[in-house]
């Protein structure tokens, strides 16, 4: 019984981070899945999002989450206006030029965040940012439960995006058949800079969760861009339930295995399970 | 029947990289007409179809729809105006439902607002498509997938239809459905322009006939005619 009143709050916990792991991998999986891009910027634009969101709040005294009133549709302008104009140019070279493209994205973001916001530690810190409840024996941060929420809520209608709206369709047969796409009058460009505005959307709602929940600094994105990419590993590529399972699945793997081998190894063992992942199962627990 | 030219191809050129797969290519196809496009592996048939598309531009000459010159147009506008291709190996969606890919061959402007009809009269060419609305497109057999990708081909509500080897791998019991659709398709006023290999079909289905060789066309005419031409008794029958 003393175990199991240990153990429940890890796995709680867990489960609530990897909706915000989810959250962060959506937006990558994403692109991945339309273009077949490793955006490795994703990290960076999640946390240039946080920053935006920390803006909001400390010079103009605006809620994180209602902050995103403003946040989404910036990001999403940044990432058309970068597909439309960067990668759709990049992708007539080839895909090795859409990787040095999205790397100097990267670079150029974190050094904008650095000159402006510093190089110190910041965090989302809003009234409600330290309340936590208790359910059982398993007391439970409120940012936690927004985080897990919150990528219910963008999974929820990224699916119906997907499945009800002609963009969504489009979108979807634009990463199954390129050259299909274009014969049913499919303008493939705008569709990529679509389904990457759209990644940036979640790049911004990401930020926001992720500020609420851990420190961030300029530099922080390129953790998150390796957890959001081995939570797209565990998933399964091009699967909105998998990217879910694969972020819960971290993130049990992190709260486990601190509780069990101590907080130096939480990460490690997330990472030993993407290799046996990646070794028993490329595609992904839901790949196809 | 047949009246002025619908599609006017012009002593086109066209390069793959340096490699010059079209040579002075000219082609007509009048509204109502069946043409086919006949020629063995790689003298250029579905080069010329992609050209038509705008997947691919010339390099010399033009290419007129509807007497508008499209030789430089993207693929998206050129479905608007009313040419559709219907590729070689059907290229159907196969991770999204039969209606889904039906839908999606809707996505242009024009056609959007006819959905409905198109919907309803690819229904009626192909039954099986109703039944099967809901499955995966990849669960068809390979005849139904055709179907399904000339059916979304008529949803983009076309006037030419480009066939880009409608026949590849499917049985003969399966192709005469197939023709038999080919044919009140044409009743319904849609001009087909089809490619293919199997020449003693086409030549039975359509009223004209291009054959092309290593990129040029080498002989047309209507199919009767071209039927008793020595030349393609020899090239295509073995006689």
């Amino acid at each position: 019984m003393e175990v199991l009143a240990g153990l429940s709050t890890p796995i709680v916990f867990g489960i609530l981070l990897g909706g915000l792991y989810t959250l962060i991998a959506l937006g990558l999986s994403l692109v991945f899945g339309v273009m077949k891009v490793i955006n490795v910027a994703h990290g960076d634009l999640v946390i240039f999002g946080s920053y935006l969101a920390y803006a909001a709040m400390t010079m103009l005294g605006i809620d994180p989450i209602l902050s995103l009133v403003m946040g989404i549709p910036i990001l999403f302008a940044i990432g058309f206006g970068i597909q439309k104009f960067l990668l759709n140019r990049a992708f007539t070279i080839s895909l090795d030029a859409v990787l040095l493209v999205c790397f100097g994205i990267s670079i150029i973001f974190q050094n904008f965040c650095q000159i402006i916001w510093t190089p110190f530690s910041r965090g989302l810190r809003p009234p409600y940012g330290l309340e936590s409840f208790s359910v059982g024996v398993v007391n439970i941060p409120l940012v936690y439960l927004l985080d897990f929420v919150a990528a219910l809520v963008v999974m929820l209608f990224l699916r119906e995006f997907l499945r009800r709206t002609y963009l969504g369709k489009a979108i979807n047969a634009a990463s199954q058949d390129t050259k299909a796409a274009h014969l049913m009058g499919i303008n493939t460009g705008r569709v990529y800079a679509f389904a990457f505005a759209i990644a940036m959307a979640f790049a911004a709602i990401a930020g926001v969760f992720l500020g609420l929940t851990y420190p961030f600094t300029p530099t922080s994105g390129v953790s998150f861009l390796i957890i959001a990419f081995g939570v797209v590993i565990v998933g399964g590529l091009g699967s909105i339930l998998g990217t879910l399972i694969g972020g819960m699945v971290f993130g049990l793997a992190q709260t486990l295995g601190g509780y069990f081998l101590g907080a130096v190894a939480q990460m490690l063992v997330a990472y030993i399970l993407v290799f046996v992942i990646l070794a028993v199962r490329p595609q992904g627990i839901f790949g196809r | 029947m047949p009246q002025k030219a619908l599609l006017k191809v012009s002593n086109i050129d066209v390069f793959h990289g340096t490699f010059q797969a079209l040579w002075d290519v000219s082609l007509i196809v009048k509204r109502g007409e069946i043409v086919a496009l006949i020629g063995a592996n790689a003298s250029g048939k579905s080069t010329l179809l992609n050209a038509i598309s705008g997947l691919v531009h010339p390099a010399k000459g033009s290419i007129e729809f509807e007497g508008r010159n499209i030789s430089a147009l993207d693929p998206f506008q050129i479905v608007t105006f009313g040419i559709s291709q219907i590729p070689e190996g059907r290229r159907i969606f196969p991770n999204m439902s039969v209606l889904d890919n039906l839908i999606i061959g809707s996505y242009n402007r024009k056609a959007r607002s006819k959905r409905e009809q198109n919907l309803k009269m690819v229904y009626e060419l192909f039954p099986i498509l109703k039944e099967r609305k809901n499955q995966l497109a990849k669960t068809l057999s390979g005849g139904e997938q055709q179907m399904l990708a000339l059916g979304r081909g008529l949803m983009s509500a076309p006037k030419l239809l480009l066939l880009d080897e409608m026949s590849l791998g499917l049985a003969p019991i399966v192709l005469n459905d197939l023709y038999k659709a080919l044919r009140e398709i044409r009743e319904r006023g849609i001009t087909i322009l089809l490619v293919e290999q199997n020449v003693r079909r086409s030549l039975k289905e359509a009223d004209r006939a291009y054959i092309m060789e290593v990129g040029r066309v080498v002989l047309s005419g209507d199919v009767a005619k071209l039927r008793e031409e020595e030349e393609v008794k020899k090239a295509y029958f073995g006689v």
